[in-house]
């Protein structure tokens, strides 16, 4: 029944890896993820992997070597942080757009500039309207299931897009923790061979990435679309499979102490775990207060998360990214969308939070919760784009 | 077996007629004359940059490719290769593939001097078995004749005009072929089209079937860019080797040969004057232009020499 281990996230991740086996991995090296490339580089210097380890002279590369191997019809995957995932930037969307199911482990860093090498979800969370299915993991645990998980969602016939699996850089990349891993046979029996529809060596010549004019360009970016939104109901029969397997099974949230609660917190990867904490400590006082964690961003649960709201007062989300609209955060104004329909909506407001590997506290948190409990007595939602643990503020 | 033009044409094309190339274009030319040096028996992968190629030869849902293709973006196509190069290296090694497939990537200059540059270095070194081959235009041409660092000195360009006070692109070519053979691959070349395309042929048949990386450039003419009645394309690729302009040579294995040395080495003007792009160097007063640009070709043809001994 699984075997105990004490790995850090990215040895977590690593050794996924090694037991998924891809056919080719191209990497680059970049602080907090690089890693994972050392690990694989050991496993495939030890012939522990039988895959082809392309090492390019960029990020930029990597991506594009990627989906060249995919297009070839093998199974390919990348790993990367911060301004790496920036590089890639433009293949991003051409992964997505020429329906390539490959896997790219995302260490959560901060983007430049000014250049910081400590955790925050700049990089991830620019990269969310890039067509791809993005997971965040709250532990070492839920990056090396989550990552398992994602070859079977996104390489489903009904889905066929590129995944993200995310962790936060240094705090769980970095940090050892129990695991439960699963024998090699399992995973490798889980994921299963790579079977393309189409492949360049398939011996059928087949053209990929053609120009696509106004004619076509629509109906095929109609259809990635529509490929994210079925991607759902895949994303939780592999959950769910996983789940029979494992005992570990996962929703595209957690609620956590969410039945009765009056506040929640909405939030994301390792601060989930210091929000819980938080709540934990304000449940013994006998406050109403709750936790949801996002695991699934993209294709972004909407009703599901509505509903979870509906009976709540007051809603805090928290980005540890800011999208400098001047409204708030990437999480907050899809979380406060999704409340919109809702007969009886709660006030909602946004915290920006750890940014640039900023501590976050327990502090932090019972400020926010102190916060909503202020707009449920006041009745007011006040300022809607709020910071905590800023300095001057 | 001695190489024979009309042998070689009765091969199945690889690269088929129906593009929307213009004409005159030296892009066609170069592809199908490269592919055409594949073994019948052979498959292949062709990746393109994103350039008058990529758009001309494959709009969905139409291809003028018979094998496969790929483009995935402008500045990669070195890397897309490479990576579906290791690909075939994977399918290969587990006994899943028995086709042989060659990698060939296609861009134009500015994909190959310029933005691809970086891509194309490190896929050389890393050395892969693929032949890159650059279809040298000496401009953007697809997004309207800007300069490129493959545009010659004093050609006319949009991003390099010809005004009151500047006479056109102020900086010479830079030699890409020279910056592949320090990558210490296993083949380089530079060629052109030349009378019945053996020169080209020769030299993709080894770019292709030398095991590891391998780079060809391509002097690739543009009507539009150029400025030339698309009748002149093999004229002015003659003139281009007879001038010495554009040398033919290769280095294998890091030894210098030159592939055609011209009876007669011709002067520059006969080269620039059949081309609109030149038209101001000949105006009263531009000698110096001429004078210039004639002791820069011919430097470095003695120097080419010396290494060719």
């Amino acid at each position: 029944m699984g075997i105990r281990e004490r790995l850090s996230g990215n040895e977590a991740v690593a050794t996924a890896l090694r037991q998924i086996n891809p056919d080719v991995i191209a990497a680059y090296p970049i602080t907090p993820s690089t890693e994972v490339v050392h690990y694989f580089s050991q496993y495939v210097a030890d012939g522990k992997v039988d895959t082809e380890f392309v090492a390019v002279e960029s990020e930029h590369s990597a991506m594009s070597a990627c989906i060249g191997a995919a297009a070839a019809g093998v199974r390919t995957a990348t790993v990367t942080s911060a301004c790496g995932l920036a590089l890639m930037w433009e293949l991003l969307y051409v992964a997505s757009g020429t329906r390539l199911p490959l896997t790219l482990l995302v260490i959560n860093r901060a983007l430049s500039g000014p250049i910081n090498i400590n955790n925050d979800h700049s990089d991830s969370m620019g990269a969310r309207d890039s067509g791809w299915i993005q997971i965040y993991s709250e532990n070492n645990q839920e990056a090396y299931d989550n990552y398992i998980m994602s070859l079977r969602i996104g390489e489903h016939k009904n889905v066929r897009l590129p995944v993200m699996v995310c962790q936060d850089g240094f705090i769980t990349s970095h940090a050892v923790e129990n695991i439960e891993l699963l024998e090699d046979d399992k995973v490798k029996q889980f994921v299963g061979t790579y079977d393309p529809e189409w492949s360049m060596l398939s011996g059928k010549p087949t053209s990929v990435g053609p120009y696509d004019t106004p004619m076509f360009y629509f109906e095929h970016q109609y259809q990635r679309a529509r490929a994210m939104v079925d991607a759902k109901n895949v994303i939780l029969d592999v959950f769910k499979e996983y789940g029979a397997l494992t005992g570990r099974e996962y929703g595209l949230f957690e609620e956590y102490k969410m039945e009765d609660a009056e506040r929640a917190i909405v939030v994301l990867n390792s601060s989930a775990g210091t929000a819980k904490y938080t709540c934990d400590r304000l449940r013994e006082k006998g406050e109403k207060v709750g936790v949801i964690k996002l695991r699934v961003f993209r294709p972004f649960p909407l009703e599901e998360l509505a509903k979870a709201l509906s009976h709540v007062k007051a809603v805090a989300v928290m980005d540890k990214a800011d999208s400098f609209s001047g409204i708030g955060g990437p999480v907050f104004t899809d979380v406060r969308h999704a409340c919109y329909e809702l007969e009886k909506r709660p006030h909602i407001i946004n915290y920006i939070y750890g940014l640039g590997g900023r501590d976050v506290r327990e502090e932090d948190f019972q400020l926010v919760y102190a916060a909503l409990d202020e707009v449920i007595k006041s009745g007011k939602t006040g300022e809607i784009y709020r910071h905590v643990g800023v300095r001057g503020v | 077996m001695a190489y024979n033009l009309k042998q070689e044409c009765c091969k199945p094309e690889r690269f088929v007629g129906g593009h929307r190339l213009c004409a005159g274009c030296g892009a066609g030319v170069a592809v199908r004359g490269v592919l055409r040096a594949l073994k019948e028996e052979d498959k292949s992968v062709s990746g393109v940059a994103t350039s008058c190629l990529e758009v001309s030869s494959c709009l969905f849902p139409y291809t003028a490719w018979q094998d496969s293709f790929i483009h995935s973006a402008f500045e990669n196509v070195a890397a897309t290769i490479s990576g579906a190069e290791a690909s075939y290296n994977a399918l290969k090694k587990k006994g899943k593939i028995d086709d042989t497939y060659k990698f060939i990537a296609f861009a134009g200059d500015g994909g190959t001097y310029d933005i691809g540059f970086q891509a194309l270095s490190g896929a050389m070194e890393r050395g892969h078995d693929m032949v890159y081959v650059c279809y040298d235009n000496e401009a953007y041409m697809n997004t309207g004749i800007q300069r490129s660092s493959a545009t010659p000195k004093f050609a006319e360009v949009a991003t390099a005009p010809v005004g009151e006070v500047v006479p056109g692109k102020m900086q010479h070519k830079k030699d890409l072929t020279e910056v592949l053979v320090a990558h210490n691959i296993p083949y380089v070349a530079q060629t052109t089209f030349l009378t019945n395309f053996k020169d080209m042929h020769e030299k993709a048949e080894k770019a292709i079937y030398t095991k590891g990386p391998a780079f060809l450039n391509v002097l690739a003419p543009c009507p539009r860019g150029w400025r030339y009645p698309p009748e002149d394309l093999m004229e002015i690729c003659k003139l281009a080797v007879d001038t010495c302009v554009w040398p033919l040579y290769e280095v294998v294995e890091g030894e210098w040969k030159l592939t055609y040395e011209p009876k007669k080495k011709l002067p520059i003007e006969d080269y620039l004057k059949l081309q609109g792009r030149f038209n101001h160097m000949f105006a009263p007063g531009a000698e110096w232009m001429i004078q210039e640009l004639q002791a820069f070709v011919d430097k470095k043809w003695d120097k080419l020499l010396k290494k060719c001994k």
